[in-house]
C-alpha cells in the first residue's frame, strides 16, 4: 500500500487533535506515516500508534526550530523525494499552510488548502472545501505532482486504529538559503484553562454587544465546558485577545455548537463559524443578520439571558 | 533606503454575491470587485516605512482589466507607481501560477528591498502566495507580521502564532506579509485622489515577463475544481423573544439537543 505522509502538529511532543484527524483521513488513502519534526517524538509515539501511524519519521535538526518554515519545507521535500507518498497532509494553521506552499513549489505539486474532507477517487484524492464564507462547497483534485493538502481542524472525528508506529530517523540537510528568517524569541501563549478554540466541541463567543464585559460569556462557556471566542469588534476594542477572534482574519471554528452573543453576524464573522453544526444566537435586535443562520435564537439582552441560562445549565448538570 | 513592492489583489466584494464561472473558476468579471481590504494594511505599512526613511512604493497586481481599480486605489492612498500584469492567458491561474507571474514581475521591477503583501486575499483566502513567492525568489519570509521594526537592513516582526508569539528577523531583500493588527490604514484624501491621476502605471503582458501561455491559466493549474455547490440554506430556526425566561428556554433547547 502506498504511504500517506501526515505532518504531526505538536508542541514538544504534545500532539494536537488535528494530527489524529489527519491520520484518520490518511488511512482512507493509503498507509499513514507520521512525520515528526523537532524533539519529543517519544512522548508522541503512543498517540500516533493509536490513530494508525504505521511509521514515524523523525526529523531533527536545530535549524528546523530556529528558522521560520523554510527548513521544514526543505526537509519535507527531501522526505517526499525519498518515499514518493500518495499525498502529504498538513494542518491548516498559518505555519502549516506556509510549509505547504513552499513544499508545493519545491516539488512542483498541486496544493489544496483548508480541506474539510478527503476521499479516494478516480485520478487521485478528492477534497471537499468550504469557500466564500461557507456559502459554497467545492470538490477539487490535484492534477500534478504529489497532492499536498492542508486539513482544517475539527473536520472529522478521529478513529482509533492501531498502527505499528515504527520509528525511522530521517536525515535532513538544511541549506543556507533556508536559514534566513531567524526566530529570535518565542513566548508560549498563556493557557486559558479552557479547550482550544479550534478544537472545542462547543464555542461561546461575544461581540460588541457585551459592552466590554465578557464575564457573562465566560461563565456561560464554563458551564458548558466550552471555548470562548470573540468578534473582531470586541477584539479591536481591546476587550478580548486577538488569539480568540473568530472569522476571516481570526480562527475558523467548526464545533458541534456555536453560541454567538451580541454579535451581528457580518459576512467576515460568518466566514469563521458558518459550518458549525448547531448555531445559537442571543441578540437584542430581532433583525440582526445572525438570526438567519441560527437553529435557535433568543431576542433579548445577553446581560440577563446568559446568567439565567448559566444557572439553569448548572442546575441541570447537578 | 527602502524601495517596497506591495502586492495588491482585486477581489470580488465579500458583501456581494460571489460565485463561480462555468469553468469552475472564481467569477472575477461578472461581480463587483475592489482592492482586497487586507492588502490596504500592506500599502499602509509600506507607506509608513518609506515615510520614516526614504524610497518608493510600487504596487503590483496580477488580474483582469478591472484590477486596475485596485492599483488606482493604492495610488490614491499614497503609493508612488503601479504595475498591472494583464493577460487573458492568466485567467483561471491557481496560487502556484499566480506566484510565478508575481515572481517574474518582481524580478523585472528589480530595484526593490522589500516585497510586502496582505495576510490573505479575501476571496481565495489561502495565505500561501507570500510563502510561494519567497520560495520562488529564494528570499527570506517574515510573514503574518503584527508589528514591524526596521534597524538598518534588518527587519524584525512579531508573529502571533497558535502556540506562541514569536519574534522573527531577517536581513537583506525579503518578503513580508502583514496582518490586520499591524496598523490602521488611511483613507485616500482629496489631494491623493487628484495626485493619483498623474502617477505612472505600466501594464505588462506575460510575454513582457518571459512567461509562456502554457505556464499559466486554467490549463497549467496544478489543481482542478471538479464541482461546486451552493451550501443548502439553513432551515429557519426557532426564535424566541425574552420575556424574563429567555435564558431558561435557551437551557431547555440545549438539553433537548443533549448539549447538557
Ligand atoms: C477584511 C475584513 C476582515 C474582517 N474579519 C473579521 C473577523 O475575522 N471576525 C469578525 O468577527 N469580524 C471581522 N470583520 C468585521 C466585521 O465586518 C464586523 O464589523 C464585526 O464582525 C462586527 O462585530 P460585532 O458583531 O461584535 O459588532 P456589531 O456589528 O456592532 O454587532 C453588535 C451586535 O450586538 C447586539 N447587541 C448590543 N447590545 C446587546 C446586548 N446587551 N445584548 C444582546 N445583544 C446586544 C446588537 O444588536 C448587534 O447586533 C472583518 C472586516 C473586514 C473588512
Ligand atoms: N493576483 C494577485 N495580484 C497581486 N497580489 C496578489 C495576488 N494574489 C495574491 N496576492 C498577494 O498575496 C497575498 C496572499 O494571497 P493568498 O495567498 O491568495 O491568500 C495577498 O494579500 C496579496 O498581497
Amino acid at each position: 500500500m502506498t504511504e500517506v505522509l501526515v505532518l504531526v502538529d505538536h508542541t514538544d511532543g504534545a500532539v494536537r487533535k488535528t494530527t489524529s484527524e489527519m491520520l484518520t483521513l490518511a488511512a482512507r488513502l493509503g498507509e499513514p506515516s507520521a512525520v515528526f519534526i523537532g524533539s519529543g517524538a517519544d512522548a508522541a509515539k503512543d498517540t500516533l500508534a493509536r490513530f494508525g501511524a504505521a511509521k514515524v519519521y523523525t526529523l531533527d535538526d536545530a535549524a528546523l526550530g530556529e528558522f521560520l518554515v523554510a527548513p521544514k519545507a526543505e526537509a519535507l521535500a527531501q522526505l517526499v523525494a525519498a518515499k514518493s507518498p500518495a499525498a502529504v497532509l498538513i494542518g491548516s494553521s498559518a505555519e502549516g499552510k506556509e510549509i505547504a506552499g513552499r513544499l508545493a513549489i519545491k516539488t512542483e505539486s498541486g496544493l489544496i488548502t483548508d480541506a474539510v474532507d478527503l476521499q479516494p477517487g478516480d485520478g487521485g484524492v478528492q477534497t471537499t472545501q468550504s469557500v466564500f464564507a461557507g456559502n459554497f462547497t467545492v470538490q477539487a483534485q490535484v492534477t500534478q505532482g504529489t497532492p499536498i493538502i492542508t486539513v482544517k481542524p475539527n473536520s472529522v472525528t478521529p478513529e482509533e486504529n492501531a498502527g505499528a508506529a515504527e520509528v525511522e530517523a530521517f536525515d535532513v540537510s538544511v541549506s543556507d538559503l533556508a536559514k534566513t528568517a531567524r526566530i529570535t524569541a518565542s513566548k508560549p501563549r498563556e493557557k486559558s484553562g479552557r479547550p482550544e478554540l479550534t478544537e472545542a466541541a462547543i464555542v461561546v463567543s461575544g461581540g460588541r454587544g457585551t459592552g466590554g464585559d465578557f464575564s457573562q460569556v465566560e461563565s456561560f462557556a464554563d458551564s458548558l465546558d466550552a471555548a470562548v471566542g470573540a468578534s473582531r469588534a470586541a477584539v479591536d476594542s481591546g476587550w478580548y485577545p486577538h488569539a480568540f477572534q473568530v472569522g476571516q482574519t481570526g480562527k475558523t471554528v467548526s464545533p458541534q455548537l456555536y453560541v454567538a452573543n451580541g454579535i451581528s453576524g457580518a459576512i467576515q464573522h460568518r466566514a469563521g463559524m458558518q459550518t458549525s453544526k448547531t448555531i445559537i444566537a442571543v441578540n437584542k435586535d430581532d433583525e440582526a443578520p445572525i438570526f438567519e443562520l441560527v437553529d435557535f435564537g433568543v431576542v433579548g439582552d445577553l446581560k440577563t439571558v446568559l446568567p439565567q441560562a448559566t444557572d439553569e445549565v448548572t442546575k441541570r448538570k447537578g | 533606503m527602502a524601495n517596497i513592492v506591495v502586492l495588491v489583489k482585486y477581489v470580488p466584494d465579500a458583501t456581494g454575491d460571489r460565485t463561480f464561472t462555468s469553468d469552475n473558476t472564481v467569477d472575477r468579471v461578472g461581480v463587483d470587485g475592489l482592492l482586497s481590504e487586507l492588502d490596504e494594511y500592506a500599502v499602509e505599512e509600506a507607506l509608513k516605512v518609506v515615510e520614516a526613511g526614504d524610497g518608493e512604493v510600487t504596487v503590483l497586481t496580477v488580474g483582469p482589466e478591472q484590477a486596475a481599480d485596485a492599483v488606482r486605489k493604492a495610488l490614491q492612498i499614497g503609493a508612488h507607481k503601479g504595475v498591472h500584469v494583464l493577460d487573458d492567458a492568466i485567467a483561471g491561474s491557481d496560487a502556484a501560477a499566480t506566484s510565478l507571474v508575481l515572481a517574474k514581475a518582481i524580478e523585472k521591477i528589480a530595484d526593490y528591498d522589500i516585497v510586502m503583501t496582505g495576510l490573505a486575499s479575501t476571496d481565495g483566502a489561502m495565505s500561501v502566495v507570500p510563502a510561494m513567492l519567497a520560495e520562488r525568489l529564494g528570499l527570506p519570509q517574515l510573514t503574518f507580521a503584527s508589528e514591524l521594526t526596521i534597524e538598518g537592513d534588518t527587519i524584525r516582526i512579531r508573529r502571533d502564532g497558535d502556540a506562541a508569539t514569536e519574534t522573527i528577523e531577517a536581513s537583506g531583500k525579503m518578503v513580508v506579509s502583514v496582518t490586520d493588527q499591524i496598523n490602521e490604514p488611511r483613507y485616500p484624501s482629496f489631494k491623493g485622489i487628484m495626485a493619483a491621476k498623474k502617477k505612472p502605471v505600466e501594464t505588462w503582458s506575460i510575454a513582457d515577463l518571459g512567461i509562456e501561455a502554457s505556464q499559466v491559466g486554467t490549463a497549467a493549474a496544478w489543481t482542478k475544481v471538479l464541482s461546486f455547490e451552493p451550501r443548502p440554506p439553513r432551515t429557519a430556526g426557532e426564535i424566541v423573544t425574552d420575556e424574563g425566561d429567555g435564558g431558561t428556554k435557551l437551557a431547555e433547547y440545549l438539553a433537548s439537543k443533549k448539549f447538557v
